[in-house]
């Protein structure tokens, strides 16, 4: 009934509307005056309305600036996020004055050279000066930013060597959730196979693979220390996710087939970030950004960062995830199965 | 009297139908296309009612699309199917197939001094072609499992597992066979560009005596041939995935409870083929939109277009280094990262061209004589656009940043901007330019004034603060912001969005309804209105086969001598000889 009543208003208001355009357009012809020309006082009313929407635009943005500048991301969480952030910054110092420089240009010539009928617009079809001088300008412009994005690129995705004595961990990615896996006390990660994926086992770890007995697998929140580099492997179980961590400035696909790295150094606790975001409620947050299917906009996991004991104390806490013969960690007991026992343990899971 | 409708009746099927005729080729392309439009508007402003007003219940949504949105709540699979048949519409429907179809039919022939395309029956083809692609698209609403759902791009997985989205069963198989036989259309449409543009010019109608228009959707039809067949090649091997057992994209996927047969593919090698046109096709719609600003901002100021030959390099650069791009939109996919410092490096090689298009334009407005026509403020609006969107591609373009504003909100204002509202307007302003010449009436102004200045404001106020958005990442492809707290600050920035959004949609209405009111009732068009050099203008107001009565006119000069010094007029159509000892800029 509803939906009639708003279809009857539509079709009236349709017809009002032709009828106030039929009376207007016909006044026109009345005076005179064909119905389409623009006349003396259209070309003022636009011209005037030129600066009015310039200032109206650059309020808007100013408003929008006050008003959300606060809702945007916190000071970056790792140390080449605040070197991409100073790009960042860099860059928007180049773009604003371009941007408020040629729409202050482009607004006032519109309200300025107004049709006047009295007056011919100058011929002036081309001067090669300043054409060259507005290619050559942005591209030297262009070229700065160029090398100065490139050598912050180059450094941001320079694999970590041992030397660096990184935190390994693989996040794994699924419909619809993200899990964490450490290594464990070998540094080694068994090895996976998405033949072998079922009950609890969703990663498909190998248990034929002793470097996956001591492997850890954690849920919904994962912990990494601060000041250490943390190298990142990213692997999907179904469609591509992407792995992102807006507060460290970090993002890499996960897809399926492969392996994708990201590493980075966590530069503050969450604690930290509680008191610079004044948020006592703050946590770091891992995002799927790729849509990967109906429950996309739920699949995230929390990130903690804590100081490097407190990590080695948290690590040794998580439980190993097989309870297998070889198991290291001192968390399980220890068994006496053969391979094979094992194997049948792992598919009955 | 009755002789003429007699004729009239046994040709209507050829005339209206089956017209091999390029002017009702490009209005079939215009409202077909305007309707497919009209279509992904609407879907756009029920999804921003559910981003706007999250998990609200809308009970006329459920009138008209059941189990979509059950009690009035569009669901999160739906939202999706309908987020990705809006990008697909738009993106090749509306500003590809629409923008292209309309004006390079209109005007190829009509500029340049053609009877007609150089193969009319392939022009008809193309048409419909593309028609039938429409209908398979839209069919696509109605079957089971609902649309493709997994975003325009359709990245595989996603898109070639039925057990990863509802969308990818029927839904994806008819999307990909539509999107089939629209490539076969536009590249049926745009080798009869091509031709056209080099064999079929008049006498005197060199290279560099085309209006920019011309030259705007030469290169457009190049970069389509050149790139779309890249695109039906991934789309046969994704339908070769889904239906007959390879695995081209797959590799160790294991859902629905079972590890899948498939071995040694990846989804990485669709991407890359995918993009190879994904990018072009960027300017696939920009360009015809420039060409068409540059052509109305000319006129309008009755002052010759500024750096003819650098707009010209510039259309030819940007056409060259959009195929040299396409790695930008995979800086996070775990490729090389030195492939990553190259596409940045291209990438932001295109910022060149596109400063210096904007610089030429507002010295084309300097000193000039402005006459508002709506055309002449929806060009206007395009400059802006382009500028403001284009602004925001440095930010993307460079791999340091991309890689925190890659697919949030920021990429989504951006290409909106940049792309979506600056080919509407470009197409929304050739349609005010154009329309006496296609329907020989003329559209109302004041209607057309309205309607500008709500779609402008409504416009900036839906994707300005997207950037805001990102900036806070927010990813996009969001059923809500409501699961994680790091976004409960967004519902405001939200709302404000989608009431921005029904300001916009509220005024299309205002043009649907210009168009098709002058399309009957409007007044008389003149034979030139906007008192414009250009060879179209040239032809008599009601459509003839053949377009001109007689003679081809001989062209004599380039088509922006406006306001020329020596001149009575402020305009001298190329059709006029030179005077004696007088220079002509195009030659």
């Amino acid at each position: 009934m509803l939906n009639l009543l708003i279809l009857i208003a539509v079709v009236l208001g349709i017809i009002a509307l032709s009828k106030v355009v039929k009376v207007l357009e016909q006044a026109s012809t009345v005076k005179g005056v064909q119905p389409y020309e623009v006349t003396e006082r259209d070309n003022k009313t636009q011209a005037n309305l030129m600066p009015v929407f310039l200032v109206l635009y650059f309020a808007f943005i100013v408003w929008q600036l006050v008003a959300w500048g606060d809702f945007m991301l916190p000071e970056a969480a790792s140390e080449h996020g605040v070197v991409v952030d100073g790009l960042m910054n860099t860059t928007w110092i180049i773009i604003i004055p371009v941007f408020v420089i040629t729409h202050i240009l482009l607004f006032y010539f519109a309200w300025k050279y107004v049709y006047n009928k009295d007056r011919k617009a100058e011929y002036f079809p081309h001067n090669n000066k300043l054409e060259i001088l507005w290619t050559a300008i942005p591209a030297l412009v262009l070229l700065i930013l160029i090398l100065y994005g490139l050598s912050i690129w180059n450094e941001t995705m320079k694999p970590l060597t041992a030397e660096d004595d990184p935190v390994e961990i693989e996040i794994y990615a699924r419909q619809f959730d993200w899990t964490a896996r450490y290594p464990g006390e070998d540094g080694k990660f068994g090895k996976a196979d998405v033949k072998l994926i079922g009950g609890v086992n969703s990663l498909g770890m190998d248990s034929t693979d002793q470097n996956s007995w001591d492997d850890k697998l954690v849920k919904a929140e994962f912990v990494i220390p601060v000041n250490r580099p943390v190298q990142f492997y990213f692997r999907s179980q179904d469609v591509i996710h992407s792995a992102y961590m807006p507060h460290f400035r970090a993002q890499m696909n996960c897809v399926p087939g492969m392996v994708t790295r990201f590493n980075f150094v966590p530069t503050k606790t969450t604690e930290e970030m509680r008191d610079i975001t004044g948020d006592p409620e703050f946590y770091y947050q891992l995002l799927c950004n790729k849509i990967c299917g109906a429950a996309h906009y739920n699949m995230g996991m929390e990130i903690t960062v804590v100081s490097e004991e407190d990590y080695e104390e948290w690590l040794a806490e998580q439980k190993v995830f097989m309870t297998v013969e070889g198991n290291t960690s001192a968390a399980n007991e220890t068994t006496t199965e053969t391979e094979e026992e094992k194997n049948e343990q792992l598919s009955s899971l | 009297m009755s002789g003429t409708a007699h004729h009239h009746d046994n040709d209507f099927l050829f005339k209206y139908i089956f017209s091999t005729d390029h002017k009702m080729i490009a209005k079939q392309f215009f409202i077909t296309g305007s309707l497919m439009g009209l279509v992904g508007m609407l879907m756009s402003l029920i999804f921003r009612l559910q981003l706007g007003y999250p998990g609200e219940s809308f009970p006329i949504l459920e009138s008209f699309m059941g189990n979509w949105a059950p009690d009035g709540v569009l669901t999160a699979d739906k939202y999706l199917a309908l987020v990705t048949l809006h990008g697909t519409i738009m993106v090749f429907f509306l500003l590809t197939a629409g923008l292209s179809g309309t004006f390079s039919n209109l005007l190829i022939p009509l500029q340049l001094g053609a009877r007609d395309m150089a193969s009319g029956f392939m022009n008809m083809l193309s048409y419909w072609i593309f028609f039938i692609s429409c209908c398979i698209m839209m069919a696509s609403l109605f079957v089971e499992g609902g649309p493709a759902s997994g975003g325009w791009t359709i990245y595989p997985p996603l898109s070639a597992l039925p057990e990863a989205i509802p969308g990818s069963g029927m839904g994806m198989t008819l999307w990909l066979i539509s999107m089939a036989l629209f490539i076969v259309s536009q590249l049926l449409a745009g080798i009869n560009y091509i031709v056209t543009v080099l064999n079929l010019r008049t006498k005197g109608m060199t290279m560099t005596r085309m209006p920019l228009t011309i030259w705007a959707f030469l290169v457009t039809a190049i970069l389509g041939l050149i790139s779309f067949p890249v695109l039906l090649a991934a789309a046969l091997l994704l339908i070769m995935d889904r239906s007959f057992g390879t695995s081209f994209y797959l590799s160790d996927i294991y859902i629905a409870g079972k590890a899948l047969e498939v071995d040694g593919g990846s989804p990485i090698l669709y991407e890359h083929l995918f993009w190879f046109l994904g990018h072009p096709e960027v300017y696939i719609i920009l360009l015809p939109a420039l060409g068409i600003t540059s052509e109305i901002v000319a006129t309008s100021s009755r002052k010759p277009i500024f750096g003819y030959r650098a707009m010209i390099g510039s259309i030819l650069a940007i056409g060259f280094i959009s195929f040299l791009v396409w790695g930008h939109h995979m800086f996070v996919t775990g490729m090389n990262p030195f492939l990553g410092a190259v596409f940045t490096f291209t990438t932001l090689l295109v910022a060149i061209p596109s400063a210096v298009k904007v610089f030429n334009y507002l010295t084309t407005l300097w000193k000039g004589n402005i006459i508002y026509t709506p055309g002449m403020l929806f060009a206007i609006g395009l400059v802006s656009t382009f500028i403001t969107g284009g602004l925001t591609g440095i930010i993307l373009g460079d791999s340091a940043l991309d890689i925190n504003v890659h697919d949030t909100y920021f990429v989504v204002g951006h290409f909106h901007i940049v792309m979506g509202l600056s080919g509407t307007f470009g197409m929304i302003a050739g349609i005010y330019h154009w329309f006496p010449k296609m329907y020989g009436r003329m559209m109302n102004k004041g209607l057309g004034y309205a309607h500008f200045w709500l779609t402008i404001i409504g416009a900036y106020g839906v994707f300005f603060p997207m950037h805001f958005l990102g900036l806070a990442g927010v990813p996009r492809r969001y059923y809500a912001n409501t699961e994680f707290p790091m976004f409960d600050n967004m519902y405001d920035i939200n709302e404000l969005i989608t009431l921005f959004a029904i300001l916009a949609v509220a005024a299309q209405g205002l043009f649907i309804f210009n168009v098709f009111y002058s399309m009957y009732k409007g007044p008389k068009a003149p034979q030139n209105p906007w008192r414009s050099n250009t060879l179209e203008w040239t032809t008599p107001v009601e459509h003839i086969h053949g377009n001109w009565p007689g003679e081809i006119p001989e062209v004599h000069r380039w088509p922006y001598d406006y306001s020329k010094p020596g001149a009575d007029d402020d305009f001298i159509p190329q059709t006029v000889p030179l005077a004696e000892g007088e220079k002509d800029e195009g030659h």
